[in-house]
C-alpha cells in the first residue's frame, strides 16, 4: 500500500473522518462495558449523566477541566511547533510549588494572587527551558528528557511534603502546610463549587488564540512547526522561536497546577495530578492542537473522567475505561486527521 | 569512603546489580531493534507495564512460569503490530503513535487488574523464578553468590547476544539496519521496508514486554500499578547512550543498575541519614539525562530514525 496526497479534501471527508474517530471510540466504549460484564448502553447513559446529569455533576466536569484546559494548551503550543513538551506533569508541579511558597504567608499581600501565578508561570517556564536548550544547543531529543523531568519533579515533590513543605497538622499525611485564604482563588459565583481558576483557563485559551494568530510569534510558531529548515531559510531565528514556545507552554502547564493549589485543593500533595500533564496530549490532539477547541475537549475529556467514576461505582465496569477511552480517542483522531489528507492506494 | 568500597566488592552488591539489569538489557534491546530499523518507539513504558501484568496475571491464572512470558511477550507483540501499523505503512507521528500506545497499553493492564480483581486490596503473589543452581559455578565462593541469578537473567543475556548476532552477521540485520539508514535502497533490492519494520517493531516490542514481566516473575512476585516506574524511558536513553550498539548498550544497563543498586545501599549508611533518600531515587533519571548530554554529538544515529518512508515519494 502507498499513501496518496489528496489535492482538495472535500468538507464531508474533514468532517465526516473525525466523527468516525469518535463513533468508533464509542463502539470500542461499548465493546468494554460488554467486557465488563454491563449494559453497553447503561454504561454510556451512566458516564453522561455522571458527567451532566446535575448541577454537582457539570460543576465536577468543569473544574476537572481546568486543569486539562492548562495543560492541553501548553502542548498545543509546543507541537505546533513541533517542539514535543511531555514535560507538562512536571511543569504543572513547579506551578504547584511556587503557589504554597507564596501563598502560605511569605507574601502577605493582596497581590500575592497574581504575583504568585507569574511566579508560578515563570517557574515552568525555567524547567522547560533546559530540555530546549539542550535540544538547540546539543540536539538532544527533548521528549526523553521531559519525560525524565516528570519522575525528578515527583520525587522534589515528596522531598517537599516531607520536608520544608510538610504540614505539622498533617497527622504524618504528606501534604503541604494550607494557602492563607488571601492566596486562594475565590469562586466565580459564591455558593457554587467552581473558582475563578475555569475562567482564567478560558481568557488563557483566547490570548493563546490572539498569540497564535495575530501576532509575528504565531505565524513564526506555525512556520517552524511545518518546515524549520525553510523557516530558517526564510530568515526566522527558529532556536529563538522554540525558546519562546517553550516559554509559553511551560508558563501554561505551571498554571494548571498554581491553580489546583489555589482554587481547588488549597495544599499540595502527591495525588495533586492523577496524569493532568500527560492527559493534556490527548486534550491537545482532539483538538486539532487549536487553543479554543482545547476548551471543548478538555471539558469532554474531563466529562468522561468524572462520569466513569459515577458509572464505576453503579455499573462495576473499572473507572479506567476512561483511560482507555481516551489513548483509543488519541489513536483514532491521529488517523482520522490523516486520512483527510491523504488516500490509500495499492501498488 | 570505605563503606563505598565494602559495598563494591561485596558479591550481593553484584548479584543485585544483574538482577537490576536484567529488564533494562530485555526492554533495551527491544527499542535498540525498533530504533536500528528506523522507528523510535514511545509504546516502551507502557508496553513493559502490560507486559508485567499479562505475565503475572497468566501465571496466576495457572499456567507455568515460561507460559507467563510467553504470554507477555505476546501482549507486548500485539501492541508492537498496533504502533507499527500506525507509524509505518501510515507513517503517523511516531511520538504521538508512541505516547497513545504507552497510555493505551497502560490503561488496559490497569482495566483488566480491576475487572479480574474487583475486591483486592493488595494484590496476590505468585512463585516466582528460582535462582538457577549451575554445577561448579554456583559453588564458586564469590562468583557463586554474584550469578545466582533466574532462568530470565540468563535468558535476557542469551538475548541480548543474538540480537547482536543477527544485526551484525546474518542478512536480514543488514536488511534491518539497512532499513533505519536508506529505506529507498532497500526497497531498489526487492525487499518490504514496510514488512522490515514492522517485523521490527513488533520483535523489539515483545523484548520490552518481557523486560516487564521478569518484574513480576522474577523480581517481585506480584504486579503494583506504578511498578515500571519510568524504567522505559530510561532505557530509551540506554539505547542513545550505546549508541544503538547492543553491546555498549548491555554495558550501559550494567552501568546504570549497579548506580541503582548502589543508591538503596548508600541509603543505609552516614550518607543516607544526611540527604533525603529522594535524591538516591532521582539518581537514576538525573544520570539518564547526564548520558544524553554526554552522547549528544556523537552521530551514530541511524540515518532515517524517525523518517516515515512512503514508496513513490523521493
Amino acid at each position: 500500500m502507498r499513501l496518496e496526497t489528496i489535492a482538495n479534501p472535500s468538507a464531508a471527508r474533514r468532517l465526516g473522518l473525525p466523527a468516525l474517530a469518535l463513533a468508533a471510540t464509542l463502539a470500542v466504549a461499548m465493546a468494554l462495558a460488554l467486557v465488563g460484564g454491563a449494559n453497553p448502553f447503561a454504561v454510556l447513559g451512566q458516564i453522561a449523566t455522571g458527567a451532566l446529569g446535575s448541577k454537582l455533576a457539570v460543576l465536577e466536569t468543569l473544574n476537572r477541566a481546568t486543569p486539562l484546559i492548562f495543560t492541553g494548551l501548553a502542548v498545543a503550543v509546543a507541537f505546533r511547533a513541533k517542539l514535543w513538551n511531555i514535560g507538562a506533569e512536571a511543569q504543572l508541579y513547579a506551578g504547584a510549588i511556587l503557589a504554597v511558597v507564596l501563598g502560605t504567608g511569605a507574601l502577605a499581600s493582596p497581590l500575592v494572587l497574581p504575583l504568585s501565578a507569574l511566579a508560578a508561570m515563570l517557574a515552568g517556564a525555567a524547567l522547560l527551558l533546559g530540555p530546549v536548550l539542550l535540544k538547540t544547543r546539543l540536539g538532544v531529543d527533548e521528549v526523553v528528557t521531559t519525560l525524565l523531568l516528570n519522575f525528578i519533579m515527583l520525587l522534589l515533590v515528596s522531598y517537599l511534603l516531607e520536608g520544608p513543605m510538610k504540614d505539622p497538622m498533617g497527622m504524618g499525611w504528606p501534604k503541604s502546610t494550607p494557602l492563607i485564604p488571601e492566596a486562594r482563588l475565590p469562586r466565580i459565583v459564591e455558593g457554587l463549587r467552581l473558582h475563578w481558576g475555569f475562567a482564567l483557563a478560558i481568557i488563557a485559551a483566547v490570548v493563546v488564540w490572539v498569540i497564535q494568530t495575530r501576532t509575528t510569534l504565531g505565524f513564526e510558531i506555525r512556520a517552524v512547526g511545518q518546515n524549520p529548515e525553510a523557516a530558517r531559510f526564510a530568515g526566522m531565528p527558529v532556536n529563538a522561536v522554540l525558546v519562546k514556545t517553550a516559554l509559553l507552554s511551560g508558563g501554561l502547564a505551571a498554571l494548571a497546577g498554581w491553580s489546583e493549589v489555589a482554587g481547588l485543593k488549597g495544599h499540595l500533595s502527591l495525588d495533586l495530578s492523577p496524569g493532568f500533564g500527560y492527559t493534556g496530549i490527548i486534550v491537545a490532539m482532539l483538538a486539532l492542537l487549536h487553543p479554543l477547541g482545547v476548551v471543548v475537549t478538555a471539558i469532554f475529556v474531563a466529562g468522561i473522567f468524572v462520569g466513569s467514576d459515577a458509572m464505576s461505582r453503579a455499573a462495576g465496569v473499572p473507572t479506567y475505561i476512561a483511560d482507555m477511552l481516551m489513548a483509543v480517542a488519541l489513536l483514532f483522531m491521529v488517523l482520522a486527521i490523516l486520512l483527510t489528507r491523504v488516500r490509500v492506494v495499492r501498488g | 569512603m570505605s563503606e563505598i568500597v565494602d559495598i563494591l566488592i561485596s558479591a550481593s552488591f553484584w548479584a543485585a546489580v544483574i538482577r537490576i539489569a536484567t529488564p533494562l538489557i530485555l526492554a533495551t534491546m527491544g527499542e535498540l531493534i525498533c530504533e536500528r530499523a528506523g522507528v523510535l518507539n514511545l509504546g516502551i513504558e507502557g508496553i513493559m507495564v502490560i507486559g508485567a501484568f499479562a505475565g503475572w496475571m497468566a501465571v496466576y491464572q495457572g499456567l507455568p512460569l515460561w507460559g507467563g512470558v510467553a504470554v507477555a511477550m505476546g501482549a507486548g507483540m500485539l501492541f508492537g503490530l498496533l504502533h507499527s501499523t500506525l507509524t509505518v505503512p501510515f507513517g503517523l507521528s511516531q511520538h504521538v503513535v508512541g505516547l497513545g500506545v504507552t497510555l493505551l497499553a497502560t490503561a488496559s493492564a490497569s482495566f483488566a487488574y480491576r475487572l479480574m480483581l474487583p475486591e483486592v486490596t493488595s494484590p496476590p503473589k505468585i512463585e516466582p523464578f528460582q535462582p538457577l543452581h549451575i554445577p561448579s559455578l554456583s559453588d564458586l565462593p564469590w562468583a557463586g553468590e554474584a550469578l545466582s541469578q533466574t532462568a530470565l537473567t540468563w535468558t535476557a543475556f542469551a538475548v541480548a547476544g543474538l540480537v547482536a548476532w543477527v544485526l551484525y552477521r546474518t542478512p536480514l540485520g543488514l536488511a534491518v539496519r539497512a532499513v533505519g539508514e536508506n529505506p529507498a535502497a532497500v526497497e531498489a533490492q526487492g525487499l518490504s521496508v514496510t514488512g522490515l519494520r514492522m517485523g521490527a517493531v513488533i520483535v523489539g516490542s515483545g523484548l520490552m514486554a518481557v523486560g516487564g514481566a521478569f518484574l513480576t516473575l522474577s523480581a517481585f512476585s506480584s504486579f503494583f500499578f506504578e511498578m515500571v516506574n519510568g524504567r522505559g524511558w530510561i532505557c530509551i536513553a540506554l539505547v542513545v547512550f550505546g549508541a544503538w550498539k547492543p553491546g555498549k548498550a548491555v554495558l550501559g544497563a550494567i552501568l546504570f543498575a549497579g548506580f541503582d543498586a548502589l543508591q538503596i545501599r548508600l541509603q543505609q549508611t552516614d550518607l543516607g541519614a544526611v540527604l533525603p533518600y529522594q535524591l538516591f531515587l532521582a539518581l537514576p533519571f538525573i544520570l539518564s539525562i547526564l548520558a544524553l548530554i554526554l552522547m549528544s554529538r556523537r552521530a551514530e544515529v541511524p540515518a532515517s530514525l524517525m523518517v516515515p518512508y512512503n514508496k513513490g515519494e523521493r
